[in-house]
């Protein structure tokens, strides 16, 4: 089970939880999962097959390179964040 | 899902500070900055700006101009072919989703209004730079004048002007249009109502900033040369030469292989070299002029009006606490200018805010405010002072409210390996308890202040800050010279001496001296794509692509050693740049296989490309020690220690020097320097003269502390260095300043006026 960290915005579909815990291997399969839990969660992480442009995803301590097939390991924590850089 | 690096001591290169590969032609004045660039046919090109901060533009006649003796060509908006096509443009926002092009090619030149003082309207090619100059008078353009939104305040009440109509807001995912904020969203968690409810002391305060500039000497230039065969070729000064190519190949519409950039030395960027403002007109400009190449540079007018500032705003800070020393919950509320166009450093400002402290109840609103200002870029860990400024004011008063010691309270409530961030991540390995704990016990902090002037007034003042740092993708190439010594190719621009800090931990790995390292920054055709150096990353990505780079040309040099004693590789072990068999009958040093490496099968090289995930969260805390002249209200920094995780220093003089640098950018920022905005929009104060950046004289010898808590995340601990050491100046001098006057300051810069009024009035 991953522990998916949603944006603040869709924290009131899944009742304001600070995370909720979703079945997958891998970060396609976390999103697949949470949007059959909570419908409509997807359009907001997800766009032409990618993960939202200036959203960034956190898997564990590291913003994926891998994109949607990013593999995940037991109790991998999950942040869909802003996307920042630096000067 | 990361690799883990241990930490190991006995470094022979790592640590020590050789000199500089590009040193001596740096200090001979041989080094190539985009203004020494010059071609056969060079005419030059200059751009007409905005007088206006907030106008409609009516009509644009550049007949006169056109006509004009010497001219070659005039172009505005029109000319610009994204405007008009987008045939690669969807191929380039993919590759750069973060984007918007067409809405950053409406900074690069107006379209029907025209967003802040010093907004390109037009530019004009001629023989030389004076015509040029002249013939810009000569363009005609009316101008309906519309009322300036001059900050963030005017931005978001009722009726404000709107500026840019066809805006989208995103408010907290909800579209929003006929408003000035682009974008606002929220990080929480926790239960922040109940939290505060239940703490003995909350504090709120509200902190106000004014737009800073980078200050970078060398002002923004390029040289294009579109040539017959509808190839073009750059020369500017940037911090990243890929980011060059990449958007003004999309402002043209090009495809990136019509594009080359050739880099050049920067004097001085600090983000402010990250966006793309002359390039495309330039290279406009040569093709319109029958291919001749194009000459721009920027005077410091129009660096300060026509670039990218820090943003200003207003940031709001409550932080409640309980009588165990304990923050329970914090609020943060910033409201950044954008400038004239979306995309303030928001994102980063909001993680900043409350990273350096582990909070179990937060609320951070962050809000993307356009305002009639130049859009705002990147300038050193953007967003942090801006809101560490405020964070570490409201620690300062909370200490002394409840009279605890403000490093121990620090310390019960750092962020470490495993806490939260203010965005919910978790963090690793860090390092902040441990600039902590070293200023507990510095000289500085053990030491009264030094009161030499009996008609002064002094104080201390601490602060805390913290930068995410950046990874990336990077790319080194090795050759084996046949003298055995190691050309590197490498992606980065150099704005830190970073040709050599990469050199160093390739000669590391190698087992060989740096000085037979022979680093070069060559165009984008020929290097691999490599990320901007910016962020605080290169040392750490590009050093990291290097090692990665070593490796393989060590195993490539195993395989030609195989050859030449015809043993089996895996009978051939490599140490400290020699290899032995296995055996220990025979022995050859890189040097000794390179004279015979051309028998074993020609020429031996590497390639290593890198997209690193995440960096070495950085933290850096700094005491500063204030003189103030009661009677002036002149403040001097008269003493100023940096303490800061580096990771590992690789080379450590390099270091410093960037932690002094971004000290006395902070100290800057927080005394004098600001965009002085008159009520027409304008700034007043657009020389080095009236926009007050300290000098040499200004400034004490600023001491500094490296504290190494080893990065697991690279092969050699680093972590990003040259950001995060801006940051703690804001609050250390603002609570010196309290300390001094007993009156605190809540907005910056902190000059002599504002330090009068509070001696005077309170």
């Amino acid at each position: 089970m991953a522990k998916v960290f949603l944006p603040y915005q869709l924290k009131k579909s899944t009742n304001n939880k600070d995370f909720i815990e979703v079945k997958g291997s891998t970060l396609n399969e976390v999103i697949i999962n949470l949007e059959k839990m909570f419908p409509g969660t997807k359009e907001h992480l997800v766009q032409e097959g990618r993960i939202k442009p200036g959203l960034a995803a956190i898997c564990g301590f590291s913003a994926t390179r891998k994109g949607l097939l990013q593999e995940l390991e037991e109790d991998t924590e999950v942040h869909f964040l802003p996307s920042i850089a630096g000067g | 899902m990361t690799i883990s690096f241990s930490s190991k001591k006995n470094y022979k290169v790592i640590g020590n500070n050789p000199i500089r590969h590009d040193g001596y032609d740096k200090v001979t004045g041989r080094a190539i900055y985009g203004a020494d660039v010059k071609l056969p046919g060079l005419i030059w090109g200059e751009v007409l700006r905005s007088p206006y901060a907030h106008a409609k533009i009516k009509s644009i006649n550049i007949s006169k101009a056109e006509n004009f003796d010497g001219v070659f060509s005039v172009i505005t908006s029109k000319d610009i072919p994204i405007n008009s096509n987008g045939n690669h443009i969807e191929d380039l926002q993919k590759r750069m989703p973060n984007m918007n092009l067409k809405r950053d090619v409406d900074n690069i030149l107006a379209r029907e209004k025209v967003l802040y003082k010093g907004h390109p309207v037009a530019a004009i090619a001629a023989k030389d730079r004076n015509t040029a100059k002249e013939a810009c008078k000569l363009i005609e353009v009316e101008y309906e004048v519309l009322e300036p939104v001059k900050n963030v305040d005017e931005a978001i009440k009722k009726n404000a002007p709107i500026i840019l109509e066809d805006l989208e807001g995103d408010h907290l995912g909800k579209i929003v249009t006929n408003t000035n904020i682009a974008k606002h969203f929220r990080h929480a968690f926790g239960d922040i109502d109940k939290a505060f409810n239940n703490c003995d002391l909350v504090i709120e305060k509200e902190f106000n900033l004014q737009m800073v500039h980078q200050g970078y000497i060398e002002p923004h230039n390029a040289t294009a040369h579109w040539d017959e065969n509808d190839h073009l070729s750059l020369w500017s000064s940037t911090q990243g030469q890929f980011a060059v190519r990449d958007l003004t190949a999309g402002f043209l519409d090009l495809p990136i292989s019509k594009v080359t950039t050739y880099p050049v030395e920067i004097g001085g960027g600090f983000g402010g070299k990250t966006k793309v403002y002359l390039p495309p007109l330039a290279a406009i400009l040569s093709k319109k002029s029958g291919f001749r190449p194009v000459k721009m540079i920027m005077d410091r007018v129009s660096v300060f009006q026509g670039s990218g500032p820090a943003p200003g705003g207003k940031v709001i800070v409550k932080i409640g606490v309980t009588n165990d020393r304990k923050i329970q919950a914090s609020k943060v509320d910033l409201k950044f200018e954008a400038g004239a166009f979306p995309g303030s450093s928001i994102a980063a400002g909001s993680v900043c805010s409350l990273a350096c402290y582990y909070i179990p109840n937060i609320q951070v609103d962050a809000y993307d405010v356009l305002v009639n200002k130049p859009k705002t870029a990147a300038y050193r860990a953007p967003g942090s002072p801006q809101v560490s400024f405020g964070v570490e004011s409201v620690i300062d008063e909370i200490c002394e409210k409840m009279t605890w010691d403000k490093i121990d309270f620090r310390l019960v409530n750092a962020s470490k390996e495993g806490s939260r961030r203010t965005d919910g991540v978790l963090f690793n390995k860090i390092g902040f308890i441990e600039t902590l704990e070293a200023a507990k016990k510095s000289d500085h902090w053990n030491s009264k202040i030094n009161k030499r002037d009996k008609n002064k007034i002094y104080g201390r003042g601490i602060s805390c800050g913290y930068w995410h740092n950046g990874g990336g993708r990077s790319t080194v190439d090795l050759i084996l010279q046949d003298d055995g010594d190691i050309a590197l190719n490498e992606g980065s621009v150099d704005i830190g001496g970073t040709r050599t800090s990469i050199s160093m931990q390739v000669a590391e790995t190698l087992g060989i001296p740096v000085e037979n390292i022979h680093p070069s920054i060559p165009d984008t055709d020929t290097i691999g794509f490599t990320q901007t150096t910016g962020g605080s990353r290169t040392t750490y990505a590009t050093g990291y692509a290097g090692w990665e780079s070593a490796k393989k040309l060590i195993e490539e040099m195993k395989k030609r050693v195989s050859i030449l004693w015809e043993k089996p590789e895996k009978e051939i072990i490599f140490q400290d740049g020699e290899f032995f068999s296995n055996d220990s009958n025979k022995k050859i040093n890189i040097s000794e296989l390179a004279s015979k490496i051309n028998l074993t099968g020609g020429p031996v090289t590497s390639t290593a490309s890198v997209n690193l995930a995440t960096a070495g969260n950085g933290f850096s805390t700094g005491i500063c020690d204030i003189e103030i002249d009661p009677k002036t209200g002149k403040t001097d920094v008269v003493r100023y220690t940096a303490i800061q995780d580096v990771g590992k220093a690789i080379y450590p003089a390099y270091v410093e020097g960037q932690i002094r640098g971004g000290v006395v950018q902070g100290i800057g920022w927080a005394l004098n320097e600001e965009y002085y905005i008159k009520d027409d929009g304008s700034m007043a104060n657009t020389s080095f003269l009236d926009y007050r950046m300290p000098t040499a004289l200004d400034m004490p010898n600023i001491e500094v502390e490296l504290v190494e808590v080893h990065n697991p995340l690279h092969p050699f601990g680093v972590r990003g260095v040259g950001e995060v050491c801006i940051v703690p100046p804001l609050g250390a001098v603002a609570n010196a300043i309290k300390a001094a006057t007993g009156k605190r300051i809540y907005n910056t810069p902190m000059n002599p006026r504002k330090i009068l009024e509070v001696l005077n009035y309170g």
